[in-house]
């Protein structure tokens, strides 16, 4: 009972395409990657249980050379669990497809919103200094048919309401 | 009477959430159920606490297996007080979201799965408290993790399952992590058993330890949110619904922090990667909390406020000394607590102003001061105002700090007090802005018309009064508009019509009694703070000391013998 050199191999081979895969935007090749990368840790698995050896049934082989059991045991746990898991990912792709004709991994516009904010707090932006576009709805501005040089110039957040 | 006990916080959950899909067409006698159920989780739960506190820790192997081979759950001081912790906390969002169910019947949440999920979610979290293997560890993350995922994207509308999918993955890569960790523990040990590890893995040569180390504590720290393992969780809990956000926020990541101080304390004592540890809370406090202060969305704020406390309980665990981990410990009974109380008055100041946004929102102190009250105190609790339960935590960690006496524990405690007043800058902007502020500038009453707003340029011209005046706007004008605004009387554009404004909808009561009951909670954490710290000291003490836990696993009665 020799250790032997091909789980190694193709568990080291599992996880760098496994890895590879699970890099990718598209959604698809994340699950590929996923199911490679569970597979190659079940392999793990079955390697830590040492060199191979006979079925572990009490009767039909001798203890001496029985193969390790319990590896086995969780193994099986840890394939029904990805199962379960690839299923769901499966629908959560196709959900995305239908919902946006896309599967791949979306932008978190909130997070991209405030990155883009430059150097300053929005509290601390002067809304003069801003393209009257961009100026937020409320600024003093945003009086109709008031003469612009007697509004006087406020970033706090006065209600232009009450004027 | 544990051994009988102890198994129920999991059957309970899981043989409910079987009930309660089998009820799904029955929606009040599934709410009843789960309610039932939940509260009979509490109770055994208390018993548990009160039991392992006076006769220490006890082990149950289920299914009569002699211990290495068989699974064995174990309850000492700490899991049993994360247990009563976890499941009280659990019981008061069920009952928010029995509110809110039974207020909008809102077809984002289709409450006939949420509740069996939710059940299985507890389940999950109770096996992994209680789990004395790490394969059972690991099941107990998994159940959790696949509830969670279900319940992130209850509904299935687009920013759901954007969010939904980052967090889907990053929770498998860390669960695959996880699971070839315990490949390699196998391997290098033969067992999986957390006590016998506790003895095999010191026979380990130093680098195998380090490396075995290394990896259940990345696994982990992705789960816990521990920078740099953090970006997911900001991105991905504020899509989910109030109650669903308040439970992750409140009890997934602190499952990642309790699996990562059972690996320091009983699998790996040296402290080998203590110092690691350090640095990592340092980060995860000041980065975190910098990240709070730049958003303007409540939810978002409260997320990143989530990451940033991580730390404290990091640096607590870094310590490694008996006071550091006390002071974890009971941050952690403290954070879970209040960090979902929070979630919920989130999800209530949404009802109430029609956003989560603080730029819009406004007034909220005059307009309702229930719903003022119930966000100041936790807010000043999760700041650390004295005398509340969040002061008592840091001043535990703070001081346990002080006694380590290292330079980079010094720091750590410059880092802690930092975050502490930054904290409070943070909570201070939410509370002037959206409450504080002049009611005239009054929040956006019509949730329709936000909604709308929130869709982007594309869904213009169906709020009211829309029509007039966004004639001689450019779309861009409508959007940026739509995006900061403050619906004023002088801006056409976007203020309701004159007359048009309605009266606030009252807050579902049961809502309110929900959120009301677990502000009680955190502020009766105050009130039996002697005890809950004396506890978690006790707590500590047996972690430090390693040997209750190991022997009440190798004394664990098997089946036959307890007949």
């Amino acid at each position: 009972m020799t250790p032997t050199v091909v789980l190694p191999v193709i568990i080291g081979g599992l996880y760098a395409a496994g890895v590879y895969l699970l890099l990718d935007r598209s959604l698809t090749r994340v699950l590929l990657g996923f199911l490679l990368l569970g597979n190659a840790t079940n392999l793990l698995l079955l390697s830590a249980g040492g060199a191979a050896g006979l079925a572990p049934i009490l009767g039909v082989s001798d203890p001496e050379d029985m193969n390790d059991p319990l590896p086995q045991a969780l193994i099986l746990t840890a394939i029904v669990i990805t199962f379960g898991i690839s299923a769901f990912v499966l629908a959560m792709i196709h959900r995305s497809w239908r919902l946006v004709r896309q599967e791949v991994v979306g932008t978190d516009e909130e997070d991209r919103r405030v990155a883009a904010r430059k150097g300053t707090d929005a509290d601390e932006l002067d809304p003069d200094d801003l393209v009257p576009a961009d100026r937020p709805a409320g600024h003093a501005d945003g009086l109709r048919g008031a003469d612009p040089d007697d509004v006087p110039a406020d970033d706090i957040d006065l209600p232009a309401g009450t004027r | 009477m544990t051994s009988v006990l102890a198994p129920l916080p999991v059957l309970l959950p899981l043989l409910g959430a079987a009930a309660a899909l089998l009820l799904a067409h029955h929606p009040r006698a599934q709410r009843t159920l789960s309610l039932v159920v939940l509260t009979a989780v509490v109770a055994v739960s208390v018993v548990l606490l009160f039991t392992a506190d006076a006769e220490g820790a006890t082990a149950v192997s289920v299914g009569g297996w002699p211990v290495p081979l068989g699974i064995v759950l174990v309850v000492d001081r700490l899991s049993a007080l994360m247990l009563v912790v976890a499941s009280t906390v659990a019981l008061g969002v069920l009952l928010f979201a029995v509110g809110q169910g039974a207020a909008d019947r809102d077809e984002d949440t289709p409450l006939s799965i949420f509740h069996p999920t939710f059940l299985v979610l507890v389940a999950g979290v109770s096996n992994a408290f209680l789990a004395g293997d790490l394969f059972n560890l690991y099941v107990g993350f998994e159940i959790l993790l696949m509830a969670s995922y279900v319940l992130l994207t209850l509904g299935g509308t687009a920013p759901r399952i954007r969010g939904g999918i980052t967090y889907v993955i990053v929770s498998l890569t860390s669960s695959l992590l996880f699971l070839a960790a315990i490949g390699l523990v196998y391997a290098a040990t033969g067992t999986v058993n957390m006590a016998d590890l506790a003895v095999e893995l010191g026979e380990l040569p130093e680098g195998t330890q380090v490396l075995l180390q290394s990896m259940l504590l990345i696994a982990f720290g992705i789960k816990a949110a521990v920078f740099p393992l953090s970006a997911w969780l900001p991105d991905s809990y504020p899509t989910a619904p109030a109650p669903v956000t308040a439970v992750f926020a409140g009890l997934l990541t602190k499952v990642g922090v309790y699996a990562i101080i059972r690996t320091q304390t009983l699998l790996f004592p040296g402290g080998a990667l203590d110092d690691l540890l350090m640095w990592a809370a340092l980060a995860t406090m000041v980065i975190g909390i910098l990240g709070a202060v730049a958003q303007t969305d409540l939810r978002r704020l409260l997320s990143f406020t989530l990451v940033s406390h991580i730390g404290y309980m990091v640096f607590g665990i870094a310590l490694g000394t008996a006071a550091g981990l006390a002071g974890a410990i009971f941050y952690v009974a403290h954070h879970i607590a209040i960090q979902t109380t929070l979630f919920l008055v989130a999800g209530l100041v949404e009802r109430q102003g029609g956003t989560t946004s603080i730029d819009r929102l406004g007034g909220l102190a005059r307009r309702s001061p229930l719903l003022a009250v119930l966000f100041f105190v936790p807010a000043m609790n999760l700041a650390g105002i004295p005398p509340l339960s969040g002061f008592i935590g840091k001043l535990g960690l703070l001081q346990a700090g002080v006694a380590e006496g290292s330079a980079l524990a010094y720091t750590l405690v410059a880092g802690g007090v930092v975050t502490s007043l930054l904290t409070l800058v943070a909570i201070a902007r939410v509370w002037t802005r959206a409450f504080w502020r002049p009611p005239t500038q009054a929040p956006i009453e019509d949730t329709a018309a936000a909604a709308a707003a929130d869709a982007g340029p594309s869904g213009g011209g169906t709020g009211p009064g829309s029509a007039d005046g966004a004639g001689e706007l450019t779309a861009r004008q409508v959007a940026w508009r739509r995006h900061t605004r403050v619906a004023t009387a002088a801006d056409p554009d976007i203020a309701p019509a004159a007359g048009a404004v309605r009266a606030l909808r009252p807050l579902p009561r049961t809502m309110v009694a929900a959120t009301a009951a677990l502000v009680t909670v955190t502020v009766a954490l105050t009130g039996v703070a002697g005890f809950l710290y004396g506890l978690s000291d006790r707590a500590a003490q047996d972690l430090v000391e390693r040997t209750p836990y190991v022997e009440s696993v190798f004394d664990a009665p098997t089946a036959e013998e307890a007949e």
